[in-house]
């Protein structure tokens, strides 16, 4: 007698351990083989875009450390620097330097997070997370020294810094930047070449580099798929052509590419911030002379920078007066996360956790 | 001769009915099984935690009494305390004989592990088997838990649970075979007596074999897919709390100590060793094999369910009946005296054939089309 056999859907999330906060999928399942997924997202709304236009352009800075909070500084710097496009501002040039030390170091921080998280939901029972936690804690460290916090910096100001950094702060930095290459080969020498890792992860959710392109994904995300796309080398913001690093990229689009790439890039930020370091003049304005309520004119900009997870892009329209008539936020992993249904049809739900994981996505982010 | 023997005939020279004689020592030494399990179970509960921060460079419990040794008291306390929950839609008798139909076994497990010279409760002719026997039973139990839960992941764990235990109960049942010839007997007294050069080298491949299917057997990583926290959450016993998921956590660890008693009886000599007292050598080795099992714990990802099960049946299967046959051969061909030359070649053996199928094999299939 054949046994009548048929999908059935599997609600996973919003409260499940590795969604990554609230994101839910609902997922039909044949056995263990993902037949369809739908992702249900809106569980984290906050209402940031409308909250902004009832601000000023100061106060809205602490929206963006909400956005995704794992790279706070990247979000207020992409948010300043649309606010600045706008108004027409010029960044003093010692701010511009810390405002890259800041960035790439959040850079460094929230790759870390993606690939031990992303070992996480292979079933690695938290060791590579505590091992990453342990870098991170000492870039944590360094930004408390700086702003005063932890997570949610609201450090960066538009037209530069809130406060220049303490005396001890450059030391520090420079010792933290020392040591780090030494424990990015501790984790290459415990991961790159675990045949559980490479078994699970190479080959596992492709996505291919036309469909990367045409979905408009970004990050490493879009740079795993075989892309060369980087707009801190094809758009330099800031003053990132001063610079010499490289754009890793991987070949096949899959998890195992997009942990790699990951990696790389941790290695090519810890280069730009000993660049940085070096070329950082000691002294010198961290603020350029903004008045409290800047009342850019009329107009519209659109401010987009190379975040952790992609690129992040603040649209802002000016009406003239102190609060943003219309703040729209371009977030990376939400176009990131639209193929999610393509990458994971036909792979078992094991897989689909760490398809998913390894998109490196945040809900504020998703959600604002 | 066996301490339980002893003290029955100490009772009948002592003037006792014949019935009293035999039930007395019978519940003694249950009793003793009882508390020695429970015992060790709260030290390996207190040890892994210990030792899994040591690997994830933090300290672990350390505020209940010393170095943190009262921890897992205080954990019994909290789910002692806790509200026993029962899902609605649950089959309500199924769902709670389940943890027992999961516990009774491994405890049963016990009788035929001997802790020390003479000190095991029944020592059969067939212990091995009995091993194998008895602890296929827990898998019922876990079935029965998943079904029962009417819960969707527990479902897929349940699932999961028939097609992995099966699978890997092969390997371990033929690895077994390989020491019962050498041995001779399936008996673990005699197994443990036979044991000049321990069985882990003189079999290296059936060790391999034995210790990695008994971690599929016991749901450690990196086969932990029943209770995969990243995929199904908890799996099988998502549904239970209280008395009966302290059944299943205790059963987890009974048969981590179950398993490190019997790969220490057939492989590491058992209670064999030197200046020591054989109890205290049987508790280092199985000691030993735990922190084994916590360390790969601490390192290793989780494998996905078909690798696991194409790592069952193309990889561990073949090789455990390689194993069997070359056993077979070597203790025809080669004399008792030359023992240390079976050594040589079966750590030779052992490491071409794992070589061999590291090359030759690919885990798992991958996409399917839907």
């Amino acid at each position: 007698m054949p046994i009548k056999t048929e999908p059935f859907y599997l609600n996973i999330g919003p409260q499940h351990p590795s969604t990554h906060g609230v994101f839910r999928m609902r997922v039909m399942l044949d056995g263990e083989v993902v037949v369809d997924v739908e992702p249900v997202i809106g569980y984290l709304h906050r209402g940031i875009e409308k909250l902004a236009e009832g601000r000023t352009y100061t106060q809205n800075i602490i929206f963006t450390d909400r956005l995704d909070y794992l790279s706070s500084m990247t979000n207020n710097l992409a948010y300043c620097m649309a606010v600045e496009k706008l108004a027409g501002i010029k960044v003093p040039e010692r701010a511009e330097y810390l405002r890259v030390i800041f960035a790439e170091v959040m850079r460094i921080s929230s790759h870390l997070m993606a690939v031990g998280f992303f070992l996480n939901d292979l079933g690695a029972m938290m060791t590579p997370v505590l091992y990453m936690w342990r870098e991170r804690e000492k870039i944590l460290d360094l930004f408390e020294m700086v702003s005063g916090q932890r997570l949610l910096y609201n450090y960066m100001r538009i037209g530069g810094l809130s406060q220049d950094v303490p005396a001890e702060f450059m030391p520090a930095m420079k010792k933290f930047i020392a040591e780090m290459p030494r424990y990015v080969d501790e984790y290459d020498q415990l991961l790159a070449t675990n045949e559980i890792l490479l078994a699970r992860a190479k080959g596992v959710g492709i996505l291919p580099r036309e469909t990367a392109i045409d979905i408009g994904a970004s990050g490493p995300v879009l740079r795993a798929s075989g892309v060369k796309w980087d707009i801190r080398k094809m758009n330099p913001y800031s003053i990132y052509d001063r610079f010499d690093f490289e754009i890793p990229i991987g070949q096949n689009g899959d998890c195992y590419d997009r942990y790699w790439v990951r990696m790389q890039e941790i290695r090519q930020s810890i280069r730009i911030v000993e660049q940085a370091l070096k070329q950082i003049p000691d002294t010198g304005p961290i603020r350029a002379d903004v008045p409290l309520y800047i009342r850019p004119p009329k107009g519209e900009a659109y401010g987009y920078i190379e975040a952790p997870k992609g690129n992040l892009g603040f649209y802002i329209v000016s009406d003239g007066s102190i609060a943003p008539y219309r703040l729209h936020i371009y977030p990376p992993t939400l176009i990131n996360i639209t193929a999610l249904r393509d990458m994971v049809k036909g792979w078992k739900v094991a897989d689909l956790i760490i398809i998913f994981g390894s998109i490196d996505v945040v809900l504020g982010e998703i959600d604002r | 001769m066996n301490l339980l023997d002893q003290f029955k005939i100490w009772l009948v020279s002592m003037g006792w009915p014949g019935w009293a004689a035999y039930l007395v020592p019978a519940i003694t030494g249950i009793v003793v099984i009882i508390a020695f399990v429970l015992t060790v179970v709260i030290v390996f509960i207190w040890w892994e935690r210990r030792f899994l921060g040591r690997f994830q460079i933090r300290t672990g419990p350390n505020r209940c009494g010393p170095e943190g040794i009262f921890q897992p008291i205080a954990t019994a306390v909290k789910i002692l305390l806790k509200e026993d929950i029962v899902p609605e839609k649950a089959d309500k008798i199924l769902h709670f004989l389940a943890p027992i139909v999961v516990f009774v076994p491994i405890l049963m497990l016990f009788a035929v592990i001997p802790l020390s010279e003479g000190a095991i409760l029944v020592d059969l002719n067939v212990g091995a088997v009995y091993v194998i026997a008895i602890s296929s039973i827990s898998i019922l139990g876990i079935f029965m838990a998943a079904w029962a839960s009417a819960n969707k992941y527990s479902l897929i764990s349940g699932m999961r649970a028939i097609a992995q235990m099966v699978s890997y109960e092969l390997p371990v049942v033929l690895s077994l075979v390989g020491v019962a010839i050498v041995a001779g007997s399936f008996s673990m007294i005699k197994i443990v007596e036979t044991q000049n050069i321990p069985y882990v080298f003189l079999q290296p491949l059936g060790f391999i074999i034995f210790f990695l299917g008994a971690l599929a057997e016991m749901n450690r990583c990196p086969f932990d897919l029943l209770e995969a926290d990243s995929e199904i959450v908890a799996g099988y016993h998502i549904e239970y709390s209280g008395m009966k998921f302290a059944m299943f956590y205790l059963g987890e660890y009974g048969v981590a100590l179950a398993y490190a008693g019997v790969i220490t009886t057939l492989f590491l000599g058992g209670w064999q060793g030197p200046l020591l007292p054989p109890i205290l050598w049987f508790l280092i080795k199985v000691m030993l094999v735990f922190s084994l099992i916590v360390w790969m714990r601490a390192t290793l990802p989780r494998l996905r369910v078909d690798q696991l099960m194409s790592f069952a049946w193309k990889g561990m299967l073949p090789m455990a009946v390689i194993n069997l046959i070359l056993i077979a051969i070597e203790v025809l061909i080669i004399p008792h005296s030359l023992q240390w030359a079976m050594v040589m070649l079966n750590f030779a053996l052992a490491a071409v054939l794992i070589l061999l199928f590291s090359r030759l094999f690919t885990l798992g299939g991958g996409r399917v089309e839907v």
